[in-house]
This record gives C-alpha cells, sequence and structure tokens, in this order.
C-alpha cells in the first residue's frame, strides 16, 4: 500500500502527489447517510424503549414476558436494537478514523468495532426472541 | 494516534524582553513566537514593546514597527495590508486572523500574543509551511471546467445563478479556516480541509462548470471530504466572514442528492 503520508523530508514525491494519494475512494456517502436515518430512527425507537422498560419494572416475571412476548413491543424492540448499533457502529468508526493514524492499530480497531457492533446486536435479539417467542416454541 | 501535546523539540520557552522604547507613556506589549531553523534552539516566545503613538493601529502595522525599528529579524509574511492577499494570517490572541485587519485596541489586552498558524510546520518565526494546504487547494482543481465548445463571448450566467458564487468567491485561500480545524489537525495529510472544500464548492455550484459529477466524484472519500464533523471553528475563524462550513454541507447534500 503506497503511503500518501510519506515524510517530506524522506520522500521525493511532489506536493500534489501526496495530498492526491491513493485517489477518491468512491465511498462516505453511504456511510454519512445511513447515519443520519439511523439518528432519527433513533429517536422515536430509544423513546418507546424508555417507555417499555418503565412499564416492566415491579412487574412479575410472567407479566414481563407477557408484555415482551406482544408482537408490537417485540418488533420495537428489535427495531431498536438494530438501529442503536448500527448508529454506534458507524460513529464509533468516525472516532477511530480520526484519531487512529497508525495502520496496524486503526485496522484492528475498526475490526473490533464491528465484531462488538455485532455481538451486541446479536445477543440482544437472541435475547428478544427467546423471551418473547419462548412461550410458542417450548 | 493524533497528537495531542507538542513534540519535544516544539516546546517553547520564555525568550529575551527587547527594551522598551525611550520617552513614550503608550506603550503595548507584545508576546511573539520565534523559531530560528538554523540555531537548533526550540522555540521561544519573545517580548516587545511598541510605542503606539509612533505605530498604526493594525497588529501588522506593530509587527512592522517592530521589524523595523527593534527587531529586524523577526519574520512574517506580509504583502497587501488590507486583507485581500492573506499573506499575514496568524494567531492573535488565539484566533487565526490577519494582522493587516485586526485592530490593537480590538485586541483589549495588556499583553497581545501571536502564533504561527497552529498545527503547520514553522519555516521561521510566524512563516508556517503551506506547501501542502495549497496542493490540497490545487486537487480540486479550481479552475472553470467545460466541454460545450466555447462561446464567441462570455459563459453566461443569470443574476441568480451568479448570485449563489456569493459567500464563496471572497475567500483568500489565508488558511486561517483550515488551520483552526481539529479535524485537519488530526487528519491534515487525507482530509482537504475548509478552504480547500469551499474552493471546491464555489466551483461545484457555479452554472457554467460542466463537470459537476467528476467534481464530486474527486471528493467521494471518507477522509477527503467526511473529516468535516461540523465543529464551525471555520466559520467563527474566517477573517471575511465566511462559512466554509455551510459549503461543506451543501457539498454533503449533493453526495445525497446522487444516491437518494
Amino acid at each position: 500500500m503506497a503511503d500518501n503520508r510519506a515524510e517530506p523530508r524522506v520522500s521525493m514525491r511532489t506536493p500534489l502527489s501526496r495530498v492526491k494519494g491513493l485517489g477518491a475512494s468512491g465511498h462516505g456517502v453511504e456511510h454519512w447517510w445511513l447515519h443520519r436515518v439511523t439518528a432519527v430512527a433513533n429517536i422515536p425507537l430509544i423513546i418507546s424503549f424508555v417507555i417499555i422498560v418503565a412499564a416492566l419494572a415491579g412487574r412479575t416475571y410472567d407479566e414481563a414476558i407477557a408484555i415482551i412476548s406482544h408482537p408490537l413491543i417485540a418488533i420495537i424492540l428489535i427495531l431498536a436494537v438494530i438501529s442503536v448499533t448500527n448508529h454506534m457502529r458507524l460513529g464509533m468508526q468516525i472516532v477511530i478514523e480520526d484519531y487512529v493514524h497508525d495502520k496496524g492499530p486503526k485496522i484492528a480497531a475498526v475490526i473490533a468495532n464491528n465484531f462488538y457492533a455485532v455481538i451486541i446486536a446479536v445477543a440482544c435479539l437472541y435475547a428478544i426472541l427467546k423471551v418473547s417467542l419462548g412461550r410458542i416454541l417450548i | 494516534m493524533a497528537q495531542f501535546s507538542l513534540p519535544k523539540n516544539s516546546r517553547y520557552t520564555e525568550g529575551k524582553s527587547w527594551p522598551k522604547p525611550a520617552n513614550s507613556n503608550h506603550v503595548q506589549e507584545f508576546r511573539i513566537y520565534r523559531w530560528n531553523p538554523d540555531d537548533g534552539a526550540n522555540p521561544k516566545i519573545d517580548t516587545y514593546y511598541v510605542d503606539r503613538d509612533d505605530c498604526g493601529p493594525m497588529v501588522l502595522d506593530a509587527l512592522l514597527w517592530i521589524k523595523n525599528k527593534v527587531d529586524p529579524t523577526l519574520t512574517f509574511r506580509r504583502s497587501c495590508r488590507e486583507g485581500i492577499c492573506g499573506s499575514c494570517a496568524m494567531n492573535i490572541m488565539g484566533q487565526n486572523t490577519l494582522a493587516c485587519t485586526l485592530g490593537i485596541d480590538d485586541c483589549k489586552t495588556d499583553s497581545i500574543k501571536i502564533y504561527p498558524l497552529p498545527h503547520m510546520p514553522v519555516l521561521k518565526d510566524l512563516v508556517p509551511d503551506l506547501t501542502s494546504f495549497f496542493a490540497q487547494h490545487a486537487s480540486i482543481e479550481p479552475w472553470l471546467q467545460t466541454e460545450t465548445p466555447e462561446p464567441e463571448k462570455e459563459w453566461r450566467q443569470t443574476p441568480e445563478e451568479r448570485s449563489k458564487l456569493d459567500g464563496l468567491y471572497e475567500c483568500i485561500l489565508c488558511a486561517c479556516c483550515t488551520t483552526s480545524c481539529p479535524s485537519y489537525w488530526w487528519n491534515g495529510d487525507r482530509f482537504l480541509g475548509p478552504a480547500a472544500l469551499l474552493q471546491a464548492y464555489r466551483w461545484l455550484i457555479d452554472s457554467r462548470d460542466e463537470n459537476t459529477g467528476e467534481r464530486l466524484d474527486n471528493l467521494h472519500d471518507p477522509f477527503r471530504l467526511y473529516r468535516c464533523h461540523t465543529i464551525m471553528n471555520c466559520a467563527n475563524t474566517c477573517p471575511k466572514g465566511l462559512n466554509p462550513a455551510k459549503a461543506i454541507a451543501e457539498i454533503k447534500k449533493m453526495m445525497v442528492a446522487r444516491v437518494v
């Protein structure tokens, strides 16, 4: 991989060559747009999530399962998990790209960020599905 | 990682205090960053005293007064002394601005502190190395690009189309905005920075230009364009009162318009 951050004192590349680097990647708008879409989606989904969690407070175990088993509530929870974890993954990647510049740590951090978001998402989805579908599947 | 503290050889120490002008009771103190590439020493902050009764009203007048009457080795760029060339951009009282358009009285302080533009390699004293900054400007191809055969007279545009260039064409490329941008500090090698992106938008929105799509292709990159996080330092510091952040937001909207 060509290093477009070559130190001027040890490289004879022209300044324009250094600035152009490897060229425009042709990516970025999807990342930016999805970040905005998930931000908008998070507003109603997180409000609903908070209301649902508040509604669970003080309930018995069976009542709580009954609430989460309601199709509408389960679907809202699933959507909230998908939207929030995607938003988290996109935002964290921006932070990593801003501040981590060394190639190795940067790639490791981006991979770890993706793994983390997927693991959190799948664990949450599994829990919601197990609770809400548990009685049907048994 | 991004560098949050100055490297060892960039940390400054107390420098020389130059004599006060004799027989003057209207004196202004200046604390000015000095660095000489030839002596191998760390940067120093020198203290100068300017006789306000013998000096013009602007910070640049004071720098010239110092250079003429106190210390001819003080190095800085200047040319037009009226805010149109962008040469005397520097960091005065913590804000990037033009020394020629900032009044000494407007600094409202006993001691005016002057540093070079932040986070750029320093060539000497208040002179930063802007090579990369201008290469970034060149990379956006800041000239009219057309395929239609050139008309006999000028390329025409309506007054409304022309008015879209207002707030963009006034940019003098002083680099105040770009060097005030934290995103540019951390990723200046790949992020084009507010000045180059404002110039890019100036050509994207020009009704006469026929290469809008290619220009957008050239910016479509997570680093070239999308390092802008709307921090707004660029708009706050622009000595010409322009708003590069808005121009960048308009470019992002154009990017979305291509896919949605």
